[in-house]
Order: C-alpha cells, then structure tokens, then sequence
C-alpha cells in the first residue's frame, strides 16, 4: 500500500519508512511562526517550562510576524508587540517583520509565503489555525496553541496523531467566473465543519493544478473550516517557479502514491461550478449566489489571508473599473507587498488603488483588520447590525465585531458585484 | 488529577466556535499575568447568541455581571465544539471562569490538543447527545476512573469515552510534564 503526501512528509520527519493513520508520532519542525496575539503567551510558557534564560531550539526556524491587531490605539495590543520585540532581541531572532518598520509584512500565512518561508515536504507549524494555509506548497502545515508552540521553541518538536486522508479532486476548467473561494464554500458545504476532523483535504485534478500560488492558499486557507488538520497540493513547476523567486532553501518534493489509502474521495466536474456564498452565521451554510439575490448588504468587504491577496484585488478591480459603489466598501490589502501591487499594477492603464477609490471604497493599511473583529477601532469592524459581504473566512456570531451583524462570505467577484448594487450578486451579471 | 469532578451543568448547543468562547477583541489580555489574565474570566463565553447560552431555556448569563468566575463547574456540549481559531485563550479563559471538565460529542482538533496539552482540563467525550438529557444547572458528578458521569438532578447515569492516545498526557498533567516523565526535556 502507497502513502499520501502528508503521510510521506510526517514520517520523513519522524524517521520513518511510514507511518499509519491513527499513529502518534513525534516530529521534527521545520518552521515556527506566531504572531501577535498567540506570541505574547507562547514566550510565556517557554521561559516558564524551560527557564528565563533559555535559548529557542533554533533561531533560523522560528518566524514572527504581527499582523492581528496592529493599527489600534489599544494598549495592550501594543504592550504585545513590545513583548515580540524583546523576544526577538533576546534570542537574535533573524526573521522577525516589525510593525512600524520597512520590514513589516502583514498578515502572516500571505508573509509567509512571499519572504520564502514556505519550502515543499517542510513541517510548519503557527500558533493560527489558517497556518493550513501553507499546505498549497506541497508541505504539512496546522494550527497550533501557545502551550504546543512553546513546546516547540524548546525542543524542535511536536506529537502528531497521523490524520487518515480525503482527496478532492476537480477535473476540466473552471469558468472564469469561479474563484478557489466558491470551490472551498462549495466543499465545506458539502462535507460540512467537522466533515474533515482530525483529517487532511488533499485537492488534485487539472482544474485544481491551473490554479496561481494565490489560488492556491485560498483553498488550503480554509480547511480549518471543514474541521481539517492540514491541507495540501501536490508541489508542481508553478509552485516550484514562487518558492525559487523567495529562497534559495533546499526542500522535497512529495507525490500521492497512485495506490495510496484515502478515507474518501469525490471528483468533481469542474465546469458545473456556480458562485457560492456561505450565509450566516456558518461557513458550511451553503447558498448559490444566484439564489440570495434578494438579500440586502451594508457592507462589502475584501480582504484577508483568504480573500486579501494580488489575484484577489485584481479579480475585484475587473468588476469594479469604471463604476461605484453602491455601500461601503473596505478594501484591505493581506500584506505589503500586496498593497505594492495595488499602487503598481495596472488594469487597462489604471492602477487597481485607482480603481478602488475612483469607485468610492476605503482603502485599509496590511494586517488582519475586521475579519476578526478585533480592537474596537479596527478597520472595517461591525458594530450594530450590518449586513456584510466578505472574503474572509469565517461567519461565526459576533466573529467581525458586533453579535448582531451578519456576514455572508463570498468572492472577491462576488464581494464585487454585491458592492455594486448592494445586494448579494451573481458575478456574471458584471462580468462578459 | 481529581478523580472526582462535581458541580453545576451550563449546557450549550452544537459547533459553538472560539468567537463565542472568548471575542477575539478581549485576546489583548496576557495570559500570565496574574490580574489582567481575569478578564478572561469575564467574558469566557460572551458570545454565545443570547438564544443558546445556558440551554434548553437560553439568556442564561455563563459569568454574572460584574464577575470573574462562573457560577458553573462542567460545560455539556454538542458536536463540534471550540472550532475556529487556534487561540489556546479559549481553554483558558473557560478555566479561569472556573470550568473544571468539558463533556462534548466531538471536539474540533485544536481546541481538543489545546485543552489537554496546556493541562486546562479534560475535554471528555460522551458516548451519545447529552444536551438533551441535561439541563443548565442540573447537578453532575463525573468520576474520572470509570469513566462516567451521572446527573444527580435525574439520577441518570452516562458513559464516557476512553481518552484514547492522550491518556498519558492527561494522566502527567500536560504536554511538558509527559515529556519530562518520558526523559525527552
């Protein structure tokens, strides 16, 4: 019997010939990365546990980047990037994206692709459960807490119950109305939240593979959503081509053997796709666009590690050149580089920030912003009863600040079209 | 460990998600610091929808205006439950509030590793749907050896699953004391 790609990278990193679903192994980490809001209480428990003047157990594989709350007037949100910034001084951290510098990043699973912290058949682990994110390189990546990340720093290493496999696999060509977000909001639909605990989405077939690095990550993005341990894709010339421009780092290619063991697997024909909205207040509330259309919005929001990225924007810009808004919408770019991209890219010799404030939306700084709610002075956070199309990942109450509003997620196109007409919008109606 | 684990019941519903154990705008609070950490007390489980906390009735105040701690000893839960976020905030500040053993049907990874590698407590899983046979504010025992937990309110009595490959964790205390007893640190 062969292996997927997960259980070839864990037992590798287990010394290993192979591991079994179901196993308990111990593995060695590649990377660490926390951030502002897990940090603080991660470097906590490791001078707790391993004394105050203890060294972390690599400093090449430790990554820090602040990007939840990080434009607030809040003083304990600031107080927590202090306790980074001592950190990294103590132990010499090198990779380490200060706020308020030229090396500030943003949000930090874009970050870590694009500063080349993301090598294929790596083991990552992020004390955020969208550190799945990563797994669109060919690696194992997952979310963990302060205690397991602390645990980390000390020892380089991590128990890990070996997840059983599930193989989403979309053949032909997707229209070109259809984005990885629809895909991922069609899957979790269907499988539901839990319907991928303690699990890996393993995503293959050609339709998936003619997907950017960006699209990618979007769909890896939210297999947390579905309950999933980790996500991957299959590392290919595309992956190959980003990670070379980013590190000059060894790394290994993994594939799925043909007779590996999975505990499911569905083909979908990629052409049937339809635009998709997850309504409140769960991200498993399926709907077609086409049938919300009679909803009304307050608000159309792009932006995040899931819907805040290059390919994003420029999918929106397509739908919003030349027009305006019909509500408020915030555009908030994942991290610097794409904000770079917003002022230097153009669509038919306009760059896309011109396009967004030409057609009357805010425009935000990098960082995680509302999508979490946040500060009460975040960008873009609700506060009464707002109905809002979002990018984002999650629609869980209360989860982009007031309890009572209520957050469809959505496209970029979608969140597009919606901002036109202030109503929940099939993205064909803008596109041709 | 305590072998026996006894107090009142706050009963919530499927999928209740880390927004609604603990908003993410109270995650500015540090988790060590022996006074701010209370917060988290506070609002442990602030944003559950009003409809569904303290089931079956719901509007049932999980910590008290005004409070730090719960009235409330065991969480019974449903399918699901602490997805969402990594934020090992979540364990804790049900902790803090003074929660002492979580009974759910299923538990998302993160929260389930985050509870028994930080040494939080035991997140329990029930062998069939207990939100329907136990009320918010029924009297619960749990006896940790058999594995069972009878609701004295009703005088029933359900079983609860082994606890599988995280038993050696749960017996030590957490994540760095199984180490230290397995001579890895």
């Amino acid at each position: 019997m062969g292996l997927t790609i997960t259980e070839k990278i864990l037992a590798a990193h287990a010394s290993k010939d192979k591991v079994t679903p179901g196993e308990t192994i111990w593995v060695d980490v590649d990377v660490l990365m926390t951030h502002d809001v897990c940090g603080p209480g991660t470097i906590s428990i490791f001078k707790e546990q391993f004394g105050e003047n203890a060294k972390v157990f690599d400093r090449e594989k430790v990554v820090i980047i602040p990007d939840h709350y990080i434009f607030t007037s809040d003083k304990h949100a600031n107080r927590n990037i202090d306790i980074l910034r001592e950190f990294v001084s103590e132990q010499n951290l090198p990779y380490y994206y200060d706020v308020g510098t030229e090396n500030y990043k943003g949000v930090c699973h874009l970050a870590l692709a694009q500063e080349g912290h993301n090598r294929p058949g790596e083991v990552l682990f992020g004390t955020d459960s969208h550190t799945c994110t990563s797994g669109a390189f060919g690696m194992f990546s997952t979310g963990i807490g302060n205690t397991d990340a602390a645990f980390i720093l000390g020892t380089g290493k991590l128990w890990v119950k070996v997840p059983e496999s599930m193989q989403f696999e979309f053949t032909g060509k997707f229209p070109d109305y259809i984005m990885a977000k629809d895909i991922i909001l069609q899957v979790i639909g269907d499988i539901g939240v839990d319907g991928a605990t303690y699990r890996t989405m393993e995503w293959t077939g050609n339709a998936i593979m003619n997907f950017s690095m960006e699209e990618r990550m979007t769909l890896c993005n939210m297999a947390i959503e579905g309950g999933g341990k980790n996500a991957v894709i299959e590392a290919d010339e595309v992956t190959l081509k980003y990670v070379k421009e980013r590190t000059n780092k060894p790394y290994n290619v993994y594939r799925s053997d043909h007779d590996a063991n999975y505990y499911f697997k569905k083909t979908y024909d990629a052409s049937t796709m339809e635009p998709i909205v997850a309504k409140p207040h769960s991200p498993d509330n399926k709907a077609l666009v086409r049938e919300c259309s009679d909803v009304k919005i307050d608000r159309s929001y792009i932006g995040s590690c899931t819907g805040g990225k290059y390919t994003d924007f420029l999918a929106a810009a397509n739908i919003l050149n030349g027009k305006k808004v019909a509500v408020n919408t915030f555009i908030v770019p994942a991290t610097t580089e794409v904000y770079k991209d917003l002022e230097g890219k153009t669509l038919n010799g306009k760059t896309l920030l011109n396009i967004f404030k030409d057609a009357g939306c805010e425009i935000g700084d990098a960082s995680c912003a509302a999508c979490l709610g946040g500060p009460k002075d975040t960008f873009g956070r609700t506060h009464g009863t707002e109905v809002v199309v979002s990018t984002t990942n999650r629609n869980f109450p209360g989860r982009m600040g007031s309890k009572q509003s209520e957050v469809y997620l959505a496209s970029p196109y979608t969140a597009a079209a919606s901002a036109l007409t202030g109503r929940i919008t099939d993205p064909r109606e803008m596109l041709n | 460990m305590e072998q026996v684990i006894a107090g009142r019941a706050y009963v919530l519903g499927d999928n209740i998600d880390t927004d609604q154990i603990i908003p993410a705008e109270h995650l500015v609070y540090s988790l060590s610091d022996p006074e701010e950490k209370k917060n988290y007390g506070k609002f442990a489980l602030s944003g559950v929808p009003e409809d569904d906390a303290g089931l079956p009735e719901g509007n049932k105040l999980f910590v008290e205006e005004g409070k730090f701690e719960s009235e409330y000893t065991i969480i019974i839960g449903g399918k699901n439950f602490g997805c969402g976020s990594s934020r090992e905030h979540a364990p804790a500040c049900l902790k803090i509030a003074g929660i002492q053993a979580i009974i759910a049907t299923s538990y998302a990874r993160i929260f389930y590793r985050n509870s028994v590698d930080g040494g939080f407590f035991i997140p329990f899983e029930s062998s069939g749907k207990l939100v329907n046979d136990i009320r918010t504010e029924d009297n619960l025992t749990i006896n940790v050896e058999t594995g069972t937990l009878t609701n004295n309110s009703s005088n029933q009595t359900f079983k609860l699953q082994p606890l599988g490959e995280v038993a050696e964790i749960v017996k030590a205390g957490n994540i760095f004391e199984y180490a230290r007893k397995a001579g890895m640190i």
